[in-house]
């Protein structure tokens, strides 16, 4: 009797513990690498660090330095006009690939793996690609003018108040379609029967959409609009490839900026003070938005 | 994979049975000519009994190897020996990390056989911290001989007699400057035009002694108006071009000449092209005098406190050292040897020319270290006046406003 009980109670002791003991070296390491080193980072963001990290408290001072850089204004200005225009772009191209994909045609096995596949390429390959197609020299100015449209110009990639728009361009070419796939799950869970009721009710196409579809859809803008934004927070690799940052200095966004300084200028502390700005950015863009999401969810 | 790497690099090289010794050198010389000056000196290491642990970071200027060097320092894992430039090695000295060759260097007479210039960035505080390869010049212009024939022009010796050819090449179908547009490529492009426009002593001044009044000076805003007209003999495309690509304009001859360090003549080599014959090194013109500016390349010694390690890494600085190892390694690196007491007959003419200028300028006192390549200033200050300097080279700014805004972004970081 005694054995029995403590066999029952072994095992639904070890049934408890297997998931815990089997979560806790990631989430050991999460808290590590992830929120250790964001804290960390906020801690070195008030030291004189240089070349390596120093524990030397210097107050704000590394903050103040920030704020007073150009170099930091131009990022910050870049980051504004690119996060806005391809978190609304890429929305409302994917969510009108998603429709119109929707209508139950022909081949859409087909189409839909072709408007993901920019997704499986990586960041460097995409700017890689379109610094090329967008190279005055080589892309399509010189293939317009070799096919004889001579007047044709096409040189924002060169042009330092147009080249941030070039980086928009690339990266809604890279996410749309992923965009697209997303909106598609959130339409294909829509209940028929409701869109069957409005029709025999009398709603045209495109109040159909504008009235119910959409509003439906909400719980696709949330994951879009999450995942865009902290993509175009941290887009580094795309502006390195697709142009360096230039031209001068046009295109930086903060991510190369705090890059540059940590790593390339000894500004540690400068470097770190960027990107706890960039933190609370995102924190603050992302808080208020989840909050009302989950809550009126529960 | 370390081991791996040992074992193979002792199978391919045959030396004897086995040796104990080696030596790990961290670098990020990955292109052709690059891999096969450091190859001279693996293989002098390597005949001398010690094997060569290769440690590579790619990445043109050095910076992935300097995070990767951050990451080994912090683990307490630093390599015998790492290239780098100018404050850094300076900076690493005085955080107390590199070790120093000096009885080595008392032995062989370093003190007499390399330049001031070179010591100013290898012999930090009295030590001998790092043991330089070569010396590379950047301010040099690349012509190409093809160019200047087709206009019937002689080579430029004044900045009024450049600037006046530009509208001629233009005519002709020639672009005047092959520039690549990346802010590192302006920054050495601003220090030529300093040095030659400005002079040995200004240069000092502004940009080592990095003086306010100076750099807001009526000299600084005469190397901006320079900068302004070498804006003007740019193509459209220029933006974000690789600099061996704008040396590729100037050997095909659709552009006549290139401000570039004399790296660039590797490229000029290895397109078959002979110096004199197909095209020109000669320095920028020079309006106040001969100035000559350096930039040293070196291999620092990370303090070990492992005899063999110590023994391995003297037997490195003595390979690097070798007068045999300095030519073979310059020919393929296209620079200049470290030392200016050795005979410099097998190398070419761009070479002779430019160990000899160095010399005597070196004598003078007007070699002047880089700017660009973070020696005369630390790399805070460069990044902030490349900011500056590229931000000028690509906008209408005038010469006055350029002038201040680098002054400006200088005084930032003080």
């Amino acid at each position: 009797m005694a054995y029995q009980s403590t066999g029952v109670d072994f095992r639904t002791r070890l049934q408890d513990w297997i998931p815990k003991l089997v979560l806790s070296p990631s989430l050991a390491a999460m808290l590590i690498f992830v929120y250790g080193f964001i804290v960390f980072t906020f801690y070195l963001s008030f030291t004189g660090s240089k070349m390596l990290p120093s524990f030397d408290l210097v107050g704000f001072e590394n903050y103040a330095k920030l704020w007073n850089l150009s170099a930091w204004w131009v990022a910050v200005v870049n980051l504004m006009i690119f996060a806005s225009l391809y978190i609304t772009i890429c929305t409302a191209i994917g969510l009108t690939l998603a429709i119109l994909l929707d209508q139950k045609i022909r081949g859409e096995g087909v189409l839909r793996p072709i408007y993901l596949y920019p997704m499986a390429l990586s960041f460097i390959v995409t700017g890689t690609a379109w610094k090329w197609i967008m190279d005055p020299g080589i892309g399509i100015e010189n293939s317009m003018h070799l096919w004889g449209w001579t007047s044709f110009q096409f040189n924002w990639i060169k042009d330092r108040d147009m080249a941030i728009y070039t980086v928009v361009i690339a990266a809604v070419w890279q996410t749309s379609g992923f965009v697209m796939a997303m909106f598609l799950a959130g339409l294909r869970g829509i209940d028929n029967e409701i869109l069957k009721a409005a029709q025999i009710d009398g709603a045209s196409n495109f109040s159909l959409y504008r009235r119910i579809v959409i509003p439906m859809l909400r719980p696709a803008f949330l994951s879009a609009f999450v995942i865009l934004a902290h993509l175009a927070v941290k887009s580094y690799d795309l502006i390195i490839a697709l142009t360096g940052g230039g031209p001068g200095r046009a295109t930086e966004l903060p991510a190369t900026f705090m890059y540059s300084y940590t790593f390339t200028r000894n500004s540690m502390g400068i470097g770190a003070a960027s990107a706890v700005i960039m933190l609370m950015t995102i924190a603050a863009i992302m808080t208020p938005y989840l909050y009302a999401e989950l809550k009126e969810k529960s | 994979m370390r081991y791996l790497s040992i074992t193979a690099l002792l199978l391919a090289t045959a030396s004897p049975a086995f040796a104990e010794k080696s030596v790990e050198v961290m670098h990020f010389w990955t292109s052709g000519g690059e891999a096969a000056a450091l190859g001279a000196v693996r293989d002098k290491v390597v005949a001398d009994g010690v094997a060569w642990v290769d440690a590579p970071v790619a990445g043109g200027g050095g910076d992935a190897a300097k995070t990767a060097l951050q990451t080994r320092i912090a683990s307490g894992n630093p390599p015998a020996a790492m290239l780098m430039l100018g404050q850094n090695i300076i900076d690493w000295a005085n955080e107390g990390l590199l070790g120093n060759v000096d009885a080595l260097a008392a032995t062989q007479g370093w003190d007499a056989a390399l330049p001031q210039a070179v010591k100013d960035f290898t012999k930090i505080g009295g030590h001998y911290v790092s043991v330089p390869t070569n010396v590379h010049r950047t301010d040099m212009i690349w012509a190409s001989k093809a160019a200047f024939d087709k206009i019937g022009a002689a080579y430029p010796t004044t900045w009024e007699e450049l600037n006046a050819l530009a509208s001629r090449f233009v005519e002709a179908g020639i672009i005047p400057l092959a520039h690549g547009g990346q802010a590192w490529q302006e920054a050495y492009m601003f220090e030529a035009v300093a040095a030659g426009v400005g002079g040995a002593e200004f240069y000092r001044k502004a940009l080592i002694e990095l003086d306010d009044a100076t750099l807001r000076g009526a000299e600084m805003v005469a190397v901006f108006d320079q900068m302004a007209a070498l804006r003007g003999m740019v193509d459209k495309n220029f933006s974000g071009r690789d600099w061996n690509l704008a040396s590729a304009m100037v050997i095909k001859g659709e552009a006549a000449m290139q401000i570039m360090g004399d790296w660039a003549k590797g490229e000029f080599t290895n397109a078959g092209k002979q110096p004199g014959a197909d095209f020109a090194c000669i320095p920028v013109p020079k309006t106040k005098g001969d100035s000559f500016v350096y930039l040293v390349n070196s291999l620092s010694l990370f303090t070990q406190t492992d005899p063999d390690l110590i023994a391995s890494q003297e037997v490195l600085a003595s390979a690097i050292m070798d007068p045999g190892v300095q030519i073979a390694f310059n020919q393929a690196k296209g620079a200049i040897p470290a030392r200016t007491d050795i005979d410099l007959s097998a190398m070419d003419a761009c070479a002779q020319e430019t160990s000899a200028s160095l010399g005597s300028n070196d004598a003078a006192g007007t070699a002047v270290p880089t700017f660009a390549g973070t020696h005369a200033a630390n790399a805070a200050v460069v990044g902030a006046a490349t900011d500056a300097i590229t931000g000028f080279f690509n906008s209408e700014m005038t010469a006055a406003e350029g002038a201040t805004s680098l002054a400006d972004a200088i005084a930032a970081t003080k």
